[in-house]
């Protein structure tokens, strides 16, 4: 970098010149390679200063910076005068400059318990008046859509729908069929024991309908489509792209979100339903095959067991588990920072939201669905 | 005794040979040759989409030319080992247009990560030189910031402190005055021209700033996008006033063709 290059490996001699030590720095001092490190010298009285020189062939970067300071640090340790007059002039203004940048302070950044348990308390009321912020203008929006229905972006919307339910019905079909399969599976052996067979069939169709489809289907959607639409948004909004919407008076909630919402709200029940008839099917094959009971055993003791209010309420919860979803993810996404990890970081925190929101709506609805009786 | 007059001259730092650059099999620069002097302050200019940044992209190494070859100090730089590649590369250092800086980083961590790659250098170690390279941006106190807390010519000269990490011989600069406002900008020229002269680098800069081209060039070379190459070679102040050529009056002196 300084002077002409050098192919000779760095080198650091010290010799003594007079009653001080001169020390001789040559070759080539690259960051990169292996350039010598400071060793104090072996000498029986002390000198009164070292008085350091560059070799005219020498090659230095930051290396030899570093070699100085440490020299130095040595030298005030020692009392020993270090000289480095001889040294050019850009090699004393960079150690000026290490010197400065080691000793200044950096800028405060250190939080205490007391700040972080405020800023945690901080945060939770920010996201819940996040939340309710996002909640309260979906509603608006929502209101101000059914007004104006020509301003709905049903290309979008129908666009997401193929998205977010069929493209999906693969991975769902997976999961509803083996949910099944495990459910029945576990039940087997322990309705066996109790010489009860057949009850596989209502427990299968009452867990399956109730429970199990819309939530598995909720799971499924969350990791799919909630995230996908964290990320999405979130990069348009590091793009700027969200800017541009409301720089057009265009309500980024009216355009993006609730054309994803009412896609997410149709479709998570139809694919609950989906994963009703996947799950039955999946607990009808262990049926078959570990407790001997043929297809129409169980289907007539499924149909007994199983009433229409119990595929309702499961559909009722799968519809609003898609507009959860579609809520955090989009939520998220327009929370986003204006980075690669703020979008990355949405994409987390929609699935997450929307699994906690799902848990906490399930309750609520097994609350509610006992006190009308469904 | 050697004749002084009989001593080869030192290959150029960087030199392009019949380089054809391009994507998916599209030419966009065809038989670009050109030369790099040691610690010359290169630039190349051009207006938009005529193939700057895609002949930076090869120059580096981020894709491979058509035809044609890139050679640094008169090696080539394809024909290498993986190990050799590696070895070249620790020798260059890039500034992208935006910064490039890893987010998840805070910008002390991301300077020293080259540092923790490729040298040996202790942990307190590097993180001095980083605070020395950030002093040297003028970032002095911001080690711990992540790039989202800073603003966008604070995020370019992080970009520049992380780039001169290894002590580079060859910066490569992609549009560092983009998006960025006159002062900023003229603040990153000095800087530009500081590091040329403190650690005589070679520094090649991509842009299209005639206000940065005129303040600090040494030489230039103009691409067309029409013609898909060089059009002009030299001195930007003396081809802004001898050349003919009315595509680079057109771009040094903005006057209409």
């Amino acid at each position: 970098m300084i002077g002409p290059s050098a192919s000779r490996p760095a080198s650091a001699s010290l010799r003594p010149l007079g009653d001080r030590l001169e020390l001789v720095l040559g070759g080539e001092w690259r960051i990169t390679g292996e350039p010598p490190r400071w060793t104090p010298p072996a000498v029986a009285s002390k000198p009164s200063a070292l008085v350091c020189r560059l070799d005219d062939a020498i090659f230095w970067d930051s290396s030899l910076v570093f070699y100085l300071t440490t020299a130095r640090t040595w030298c005030d340790g020692q009392k020993i005068l270090f000289v480095s007059d001889a040294l050019p002039a850009n090699l004393i203004a960079l150690l000026a400059q290490l010197d400065r940048a080691v000793a200044t302070p950096r800028k405060e950044r250190a939080i205490g318990m007391v700040s972080l348990v405020g800023i945690g308390a901080q945060d939770l009321v920010q996201q819940f008046t996040g939340i309710s912020h996002f909640v309260g203008e979906c509603s608006i929006s929502i209101v101000r859509l059914a007004r104006h229905p020509r301003r709905f972006r049903w290309k979008d919307c129908l666009n997401e729908m193929q998205q977010c339910g069929a493209m999906a019905l693969p991975i769902v079909s997976l999961v509803s069929f083996l949910v099944g399969v495990t459910l029945a599976y576990t039940a087997a052996i322990i309705l066996r024991l109790f010489g009860g067979d057949i009850w596989i069939a209502d427990l299968i169709g009452l867990s399956v309908t109730r429970e199990m489809a819309a939530v598995m289907t909720g799971v499924v959607l969350a990791g799919r489509t909630g995230a996908a639409y964290a990320a999405q948004l979130g990069n348009m909004k590091a793009n700027e792209e969200i800017d541009a919407l409301s720089t057009l008076g265009v309500a980024p909630v009216d355009f993006l979100v609730i054309p994803r919402m009412l896609a997410l709200a149709l479709m998570t029940p139809l694919l609950a339903l989906y994963a009703n008839l996947l799950g039955i099917l999946g607990g009808m094959v262990i049926a078959l095959s570990i407790l001997s009971i043929p297809p129409t055993a169980y289907w007539v003791e499924l149909v007994s067991a199983v009433d229409f209010s119990d595929v309702t309420t499961g559909l009722i919860k799968a519809s609003c588990f898609g507009m959860i979803i579609g809520m955090s993810g989009c939520l998220r996404g327009l929370q986003a920072d204006r980075s690669a990890a703020g979008v990355g970081k949405a994409a987390t925190s929609a699935v997450v939201t929307a699994l906690i929101l799902m848990v906490v709506a399930d309750a609520l609805f097994a609350v509610i669905f006992n006190i009308l009786g469904w | 005794m050697t004749d002084p007059s009989q001593t080869p001259s030192p290959p150029p730092a960087i030199e392009a040979r019949g380089l054809t650059c391009g994507y998916d099999g599209l030419a966009i620069l065809r038989d670009v040759s050109f030369s790099v002097r040691a610690a010359e302050l290169f630039f190349v200019i051009g207006g938009s989409g005529c193939g700057k940044s895609t002949l930076l992209r090869h120059l580096i190494g981020l894709n491979t030319p058509m035809a044609g070859e890139v050679l640094f100090n008169g090696l080539p730089f394809e024909d290498k080992s993986e190990a050799a590649r590696r070895n070249l590369l620790k020798t260059f250092g890039v500034l992208f247009q935006s910064g490039a800086l890893w987010s998840s980083l805070t910008l002390r961590e991301n300077v020293a990560l080259p540092l923790e790659l490729h040298t040996r250098l202790s942990r307190r170690e590097r993180d001095e030189l980083a605070a020395l390279k950030l002093g040297q941006v003028g970032l002095q106190g911001f080690e711990d910031y992540y790039p989202a807390e800073i603003s966008g010519g604070m995020k370019k000269r992080a970009g520049l402190a992380r780039a001169l990490a290894l002590d580079p011989a060859i910066v490569f600069f992609d549009e560092p005055s983009a998006g960025l406002d006159p002062i900023t900008s003229r603040k990153l020229d000095e800087l530009i021209l500081q590091i040329r002269d403190t650690f005589g680098t070679t520094c090649v800069v991509v842009s299209h700033e005639l206000a940065s081209i005129f303040d600090i060039a040494d030489r230039i070379i103009l691409l067309d996008h029409e013609a898909r190459g060089i059009v002009a070679e030299g001195d930007p102040r003396v081809l802004a006033r001898e050349s003919e050529d009315p595509r680079v009056r057109e771009f040094l002196r903005r006057q209409a063709p």
